[in-house]
């Protein structure tokens, strides 16, 4: 079988985070690195490949410094990589995104697409839906359990009024969420061996697509202002001496919550 | 006027507060036509009436719930087609946006996910980076198709007397590839919904096991509010995972969060940054989440809570 892992290269959370002048999000003055909810997706991906037999290709599209993902996801245990990249690239909406990797997906010919659930920095865990629809793949998103068997999967998911078990036959998209598995850390072995994988570059022209279908310019939709919050302000902190209940009692009063 | 389609959010047609103020939203662009789908109108037809729907397109055929998203991108994306609407609003739940996510390539519409407000120019806002930053957009291509987050307005009524129109949805083979083969719904708390209710009592770690979540739901239960839980307090099995707040759980926007033995990470930060008023209580005054708390006391909660209760209780007399 052969799995193609979506994954993004994305600002990390635990710094600051902000635009460019082009209202893009800031890829320069942050420290990027391997989307966390794609971790989950790599990590399913080899625990297939572990129980059955399998290869996992991790695929990514963006700028210069998104190997840095693709080397992180090979040091966990991937086989090969490959990343889409090109100048016409820059400010890709959703849409597009998923143009390129529906491509991709199409040229690679897996049996099965596994997404992390959304990226850390847009968040919007629209991607995967738009590659099944633009593949005409059947969906099977937010997968809290997964199983592949023969070729169908099956999942569980814990959606929004019920639990649902939900089943599709292979080739398929399955998004994963953060309770599926326990990533692991990449070994020692796998860093070593992670040296010697190839990342493969493709360009826009080899997936057929025109820059004028992708980036800024084409996006269908327009970022037209970012204002900073003002951060919040700290309020009153009180140290508890058996008072703490009564003057919370007092502050909720006055708010008018009790 | 122009048409603007909303897709009714709704558990056996009992209508959330979401939808009212999805119609409420949908009022300031043009007039809503409310899209409803499943079983139930009967229960829904009142609350929609009420809060201004001019129109109602009602599908509902029993193997529709046989599978997830794409009888709705089906019906959508005929009804966009036919009505030629000036937007559509879905929720922005994780399984509506993948509606809006499929109809958005479908038709070659743009989209927007998780807005906090929608203009009469159909100009949106929404949160980035975990609530640090306020981002205005706009659809600039197809129809715009606008998921909005609850609470994003306050749902006004304005009574109206919709033309309801029944429609079928026609499933092709592609919209019947992944079939939902069992669901179990969820308990029932009895509680209001966590992404809509107006207060929200959280615990954490801090709660220190399940028996410890008992004082959170008194808390929640004296205040009229939903309870949530940190993702360590989920992962642990402390509390389901439906009820966690943050990245990868529910966002609220409740008037009042309470944050109960729970340090303030980012990833739980994402999920409730944008409160109104919020409360901490922590025993580790160094914890990040008194620097965005407006009230916050450096405390057991296994005292404080209780003490709390009890205080609000007696003050209702
Ligand atoms: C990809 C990813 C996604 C994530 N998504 C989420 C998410 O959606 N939601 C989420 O919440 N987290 C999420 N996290 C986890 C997040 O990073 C934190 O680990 C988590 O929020 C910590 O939960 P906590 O505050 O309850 O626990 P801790 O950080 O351990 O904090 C417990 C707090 O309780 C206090 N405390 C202990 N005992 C008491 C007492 N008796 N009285 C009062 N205070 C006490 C301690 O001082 C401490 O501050 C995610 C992480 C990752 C990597």
């Amino acid at each position: 079988m052969k799995i193609a892992v979506c994954v993004k290269y994305v600002p990390d959370a635990a710094a600051d985070r902000s635009f460019s002048a082009d209202h893009t999000t800031d890829r320069v003055g942050s420290i990027g690195i391997l989307s966390e909810l794609d971790e989950y997706a790599v990590e399913e991906a080899l625990k297939i490949r572990e129980a059955g037999d399998a290869e996992v290709i991790v695929l990514t599209m963006g700028p210069d410094g998104a190997e840095t993902a693709l080397k992180k996801a090979l040091q966990m245990g991937a086989d090969r990589a490959v990343h889409v990249s090109d100048p016409g690239l820059h400010g890709a909406d959703a849409p597009a995104t998923s143009l390129v990797l529906a491509n991709a997906i199409s040229r690679l010919e897996v049996d099965l697409v596994l997404c992390g659930m959304a990226s850390t920095d847009a968040i919007m865990g629209v991607v995967p839906a738009m590659i099944a629809e633009r593949l005409g793949l059947p969906q099977v998103t937010l997968a809290a359990e997964l199983t592949v068997d023969g070729g169908a999967v099956r999942i569980r998911r814990d959606g929004e009024d019920a639990v649902e078990e939900i089943e599709a036959s292979l080739p398929a998209v399955v998004s994963v969420t953060d309770q599926i598995n326990e990533p692991r850390y990449p070994s020692f072995k796998g860093i070593m061996a992670a040296k010697k994988k190839t990342v493969e570059t493709w360009s826009l022209s080899d997936l057929d697509v025109v820059p004028d279908q992708v980036g800024l310019g084409a996006a269908w939709s327009a970022v037209t202002e970012v204002t900073r919050r003002p951060p919040r302000s700290k309020g009153t902190v009180v140290t508890d001496d058996g008072t703490g209940a009564a003057q919370l009692a007092d502050f909720l009063a006055a708010n008018r919550f009790v | 006027m122009a048409e603007i389609l909303v897709l009714v959010d709704h558990l056996d047609g009992a209508v959330r507060k979401f939808t009212t103020e999805m119609l409420t939203l949908a009022r300031r662009a043009g007039e809503p036509s409310a899209v409803f789908v499943g079983s139930g109108y009967d229960a829904a037809a009142e609350t929609l009436a009420q809060f201004g729907a001019a129109k109602v397109y009602v599908a509902d055929a029993p193997d529709l719930s046989e599978y997830l998203v794409t009888p709705k991108v089906e019906l959508l994306a005929s009804l966009i087609a036919r009505t030629q609407p000036a937007a559509v609003l879905v929720p922005s739940t994780l399984e509506a946006k993948e509606i809006a996510a499929r109809l958005a390539i479908r038709t070659g519409s743009g989209l927007i996910t998780d807005a906090i407000d929608v203009s009469a120019e159909l100009g949106t806002q929404q949160s980035a980076f975990a609530g640090s930053y306020v981002v205005d957009a706009k659809v600039t291509t197809g129809t715009p198709i606008i998921a909005v987050k609850a609470n994003a307005v306050t749902p006004e009524t304005a009574p109206s007397t919709p033309a309801v129109e029944a429609v079928a949805v026609d499933l092709p083979d592609s919209a019947k590839q992944a079939r939902v083969v069992s669901r179990s719904p969820r308990k029932q708390t009895g509680r209001p919904d966590l992404s809509e209710a107006s207060v929200v009592v959280s615990g954490g770690r801090g709660v220190g096991g399940p028996e410890g979540f008992r004082v959170v739901e008194e808390l929640a239960d004296a205040l009229g509010g939903a309870v949530g839980a940190s993702r360590a307090a989920v992962d642990s099995g402390w509390y389901p995972h439906a009820s966690q707040v943050g990245q990868t759980g529910k966002t609220v926007s409740p008037q009042l969060y309470v944050a109960a033995g729970i340090s303030g990470a980012i990833q739980h930060r994402a999920g409730m940054q944008t409160s109104k008023t919020i409360i901490a209580i922590n025993k580790d005054g160094e914890a990040p989440i008194f620097e965005m708390a407006d009230f916050g006391v450096v405390g057991d909660l296994h005292q404080v809570l209780p003490a709390l209760v009890a205080e609000i209780n007696r003050r209702k007399g």
